[in-house]
């Protein structure tokens, strides 16, 4: 909801903001710039009638004489019957040049306010101030929700480039943009009347002055008790009538003084909502007040990018979306389907569930299990697929779940299917965790919690007719796997190791294929260093998926594969010959690589896991301390990226390299390693290291568990690391 | 309302008290043309309005410009007519721009030519000058159609009767 409330503004609004926001930044460097070209008496050292009698001395005729906010002194006057305006040294009253005001800046002011175009304008402009508005409190909840709270809304942001770029952005900006953005919507009422300004719709009737013979400004006691800085306007009397006055605009208010006592006749002092108008304006334009216009300035520059980067995650996190037909609202259903899911395999199930469903004649609604809400209006059973990441942890989708679960009300009957591979250790572990958590909240059981292992279609098609068989429906679900969209990828390199501890492990190289004709793409597709690639298998749709230890600018795709016993997928790379063909296609693992910054980095693997850690190595152009723990069976067999690694180190790449090996005397595991280093790990940690983890279950098990103990003096633990970022597991 | 109350007035003092009862004095239709000089700014804001023989205002004519919050610009004639109560809604415009003219027609009771009365133009821009009282025409037969200029936006002024 939160986030629909900030995408649909931000489309919609996305071109109307970014024309406000950059004509924006103009004027608010304008104001700089003017602010900087003109010098400012202190307070006290120049009266409006020193000025005023400096430049009467130069016109006879003199109009008026206007201190802008940004500081400028202008006079007007006419001079043999034609109308000048001169530049006013506010120091001495001496004329610095003619007052010639820039067209540019003009037609500016014009666009932003109106972009040209009149009232109508004017309303798109303050309807562009409002959906600002609405964009900035919205993406600031959803930033907070996002980086874990209120308290934590200073955190590095993770994800692609474009979440990073608008987050960073964003934060960055949200509080300039929200006051432009506020006082922007104020102006625009104000300019339609619907909030006072406070302006006086009329001149007050005057006393009338003395008549008598005018005396030179100068001398006029009103006029020396006012300082030039508190001057806005002092017009002057017209021609020889003797029964005008002057008429002096200052912060406070509008006097009217005689010409020839110099004293005040009348005086108007601005109302509250003249002082709150004035303020607004100041915050809003930053004129007079350079460090806000700069803040402003910058703020506003920002808002352009922003536009861009969230239109692109908007349109990924769609593109991402299955395409379910016939999506009932979530009010009106009677069947609710929520999914969790990292990839997108799990909804690929949904959708044919929901297809299912829908034939039969039900009202179906589909949903990630994020998006769980408080109340349903007419729903008569839950269903609940969802898949498991890493160790039993809730899948992207579903991270908010039981949270969520927690202010739900009512209690229908659920049915909950885990998704999954059985040969991990917490197959299908986060929807045990669901099942007992809807459990404890007294949610009747519509069917037992299934499991699906690999995907399999025969499993779901039987759990289907189950559930047919619990609702009164009859359903058929034949579920066949999308296949994802693949490139075709050539092995161009290998390096071999291991043949001597029975471990056989290659360094494999990708390049897109040399052949074909010119209309081919020819390119790699894009990824960085710890994404996944997901190899198929001819003859099989199920992927297996890699950790990449180069990025594409680097020119190849390489990953390291060990020849698992009876491995389908790794039997085949380990036997593609030179030339050989696969079809692969990029997972972006956004979470699993080194955050920003210059904190340094503690990467720690064993075996195949040294794959997207040299690749991060291998990236670190800026020499950012990365301290590498690797493990391996022996030095002269499976040492992955030997060579490579100590060039890094002696080129600064790479700040240490530290090495166990299980297979050779006195040798020990990594996490051996780990604990023998604790003093030089806690210092990093308390130096804001950040913790990459790549490699097997039980490796990755045997780390966290050092890395606990390692932890305990310093009074953190593992949790809140990883609640922050900075300890970050890829395992497999 | 304020016209037909001045012609009462002028009725009552020539002395023709049967005049109060009557159908309004014959009224004239004047074409106003407003030229402004290719000053360069914003759209100016005009009042046209009628003031007697003491300088005293009399009645709007024409405004240009549709934010009445920015009317105390045109000072002159805003300060007059506080004591106004006629509406200016329909007799209120779009401003004109740097280098535009303005042509209206208004009704103008035939009472108030060659009686002294004086037409004038106040004008004001944005982030400009403020000219009250730019132009000043006698409302009179002599000169009709005759252009006067001001010294600030008004290349041109002339009424035709």
């Amino acid at each position: 909801m939160l986030r629909r409330l900030h995408s649909l503004p931000g489309l919609f609004a996305a071109l109307l903001i970014a024309a406000l926001a950059l004509t924006g930044a103009f004027l608010a460097f304008d104001s700089i710039v003017d602010r900087s070209g003109s010098t400012i008496p202190a307070t006290g050292q120049v009266s409006v009638a020193a000025i005023a009698e400096a430049v009467q001395a130069r016109h006879a005729e003199l109009e008026r004489i206007v201190r802008t906010a940004s500081g400028t002194v202008i006079a007007y006057y006419f001079e043999a019957d034609l109308p000048g305006a001169e530049l006013v040294d506010p120091l001495t009253g001496q004329a610095i040049g003619p007052h010639e005001p820039s067209n540019l800046t003009r037609t500016v002011t014009n666009l932003h306010r109106s972009f040209l175009m009149g009232d109508a304008g004017r309303v798109a402009a303050g309807l562009g101030a409002a959906a600002m508005l609405l964009l900035c409190v919205s993406g600031a909840m959803l930033l907070a929700a996002r980086l874990g709270g209120w308290a934590a809304i200073l955190r590095p942001s993770r994800g692609s480039l474009s979440q990073r770029l608008h987050c960073e952005l964003g934060r960055f900006a949200v509080i300039g943009l929200t006051l432009s953005a506020l006082t922007g919507c104020w102006m625009s009422l104000a300019t339609f009347g619907v909030l006072p300004d406070g302006a006086a719709a009329e001149v007050a009737a005057l006393v009338p002055p003395s008549g008598a013979v005018r005396l030179p400004p100068g001398q006029l006691a009103a006029l020396q008790a006012v300082d030039l800085s508190a001057l806005r306007e002092l017009t002057f009397p017209y021609g020889d009538d003797l029964t005008d006055t002057y008429t002096l605009t200052t912060a406070q208010g509008i006097a009217h003084v005689d010409a020839a006592t110099g004293q005040v006749l009348d005086f108007t002092p601005n109302g509250l909502a003249r002082q709150v108008h004035e303020t607004i304006v100041m915050l809003h334009t930053g004129r007079g007040v350079w460090p806000l216009a700069l803040l402003l300035g910058l703020a506003a520059l920002t808002a352009p990018v922003l536009a861009g980067a969230g239109g692109v995650i908007w349109w990924r996190r769609r593109a991402a979306l299955p395409k379910i037909w016939q999506n009932v609202g979530a009010q009106s259903a009677d069947t609710i389907i929520l999914v969790g899911s990292e990839g997108n395999s799990t909804w690929g199930f949904a959708v044919t569930l929901h297809a299912a469903l829908t034939k039969a004649g039900h009202r179906v609604h589909a949903a990630p299990m994020n998006s769980l809400a408080p109340r349903y209006a007419q729903a008569k059973r839950f269903l609940i697929l969802t898949a498991t990441y890493g160790d039993g942890d809730a899948p992207d989708s579903a991270k908010l779940f039981l949270q969520r679960l927690e202010r739900a009300s009512g209690a229908l009957p659920v049915a909950v299917l885990g998704f999954g591979d059985r040969s991990f250790p917490k197959f299908c572990g986060f929807a045990e965790q669901v099942a007992e958590a809807l459990r404890v909240k007294g949610w009747p059981v519509l069917l037992d919690t299934w499991q699906v292992d690999r995907q399999s279609a025969q499993t779901f098609a039987d759990w289907g007719k189950l559930l047919g068989e619990a609702i009164g429906t009859k359903l058929e679900l034949a579920h066949v796997a999308a296949r994802p969209k693949t490139t075709a990828l050539e092995l161009s390199g290998r390096v071999e190791y291991g043949a001597e501890s029975q471990t056989p492990t290659a360094i494999l190289s990708f390049a897109p294929p040399a052949a074909g004709g010119f209309w081919q793409r020819r390119r790699l597709p894009r990824f960085e260093a710890g994404d996944l690639v997901g190899i198929l298998v001819p003859g099989s749709d199920l992927p297996r998926f890699y950790s990449l230890a180069s990025a594409s600018t680097d020119g190849v795709l390489e990953i390291c594969v060990r020849k698992q016993a009876g491995g389908l997928c790794s039997g085949f790379l380990h036997e593609l010959p030179l030339g050989g063909r696969v079809e692969a296609f990029i997972r972006p693992n956004p979470a699993f690589r080194p955050s920003r910054g210059k904190a340094p980095v503690i990467l720690i693997g064993a075996g195949t896991g040294i794959g997207p850690l040299a690749g991060f190595i291998r990236h670190n152009a800026r020499h950012r301390p990365m301290h590498l723990y690797w493990g391996g069976r022996h030095p002269g067999s499976d040492f992955l990226y030997g060579p490579q690694l100590h060039q890094y180190v002696d080129d600064g790449r790479l700040a240490r390299l530290n090495t166990a090996f299980s297979r050779v005397p006195g040798g020990g595991y990594v996490q051996d390693r780990l604990a023998a280093d604790a003093p030089a790990l806690r210092d990093l940690v308390q130096h804001g290291a950040q913790v990459l983890v790549c490699g097997g279950r039980d490796m990755a098990g045997g780390v966290a568990r050092a890395f606990e103990a390692i932890l305990q003096p310093l009074g953190i633990d593992l949790a809140t690391l990883k609640s922050e970022g900075r300890y970050r597991e890829d395992v497999y | 309302m304020n016209k037909i109350v001045a012609t009462f007035g002028l009725a009552a003092t020539l002395a023709f008290p049967a005049m109060a009862f009557a159908p309004p004095a014959e009224a004239r239709s004047v074409t106003l043309t407003t030229q402004l000089r290719p000053y360069g700014g914003n759209g100016a804001y005009l009042a046209i309005y009628l003031v007697d023989a003491q300088g005293r205002f009399h009645s709007t004519l024409r405004v240009a410009g549709g934010k009445a919050k920015y009317y105390t610009h045109l000072s002159a004639w805003a300060r007059g007519r506080t004591s106004e109560t006629a509406r200016i809604d329909g007799i209120t415009g779009a401003s004109v721009g740097s280098g535009q003219t303005l042509r209206v027609t208004v009704d103008i009771a035939d009472a108030l030519i060659d009686a002294g009365y004086q037409i004038r133009v106040d004008t004001a821009v944005e982030d400009g000058r403020d000219n009250p009282g730019e132009i000043t025409a006698p409302l009179t037969t002599a000169a009709n159609g005759r252009p006067v200029s001001g010294r600030g936006y008004v290349a041109s002024f002339k009424f035709d009767m």
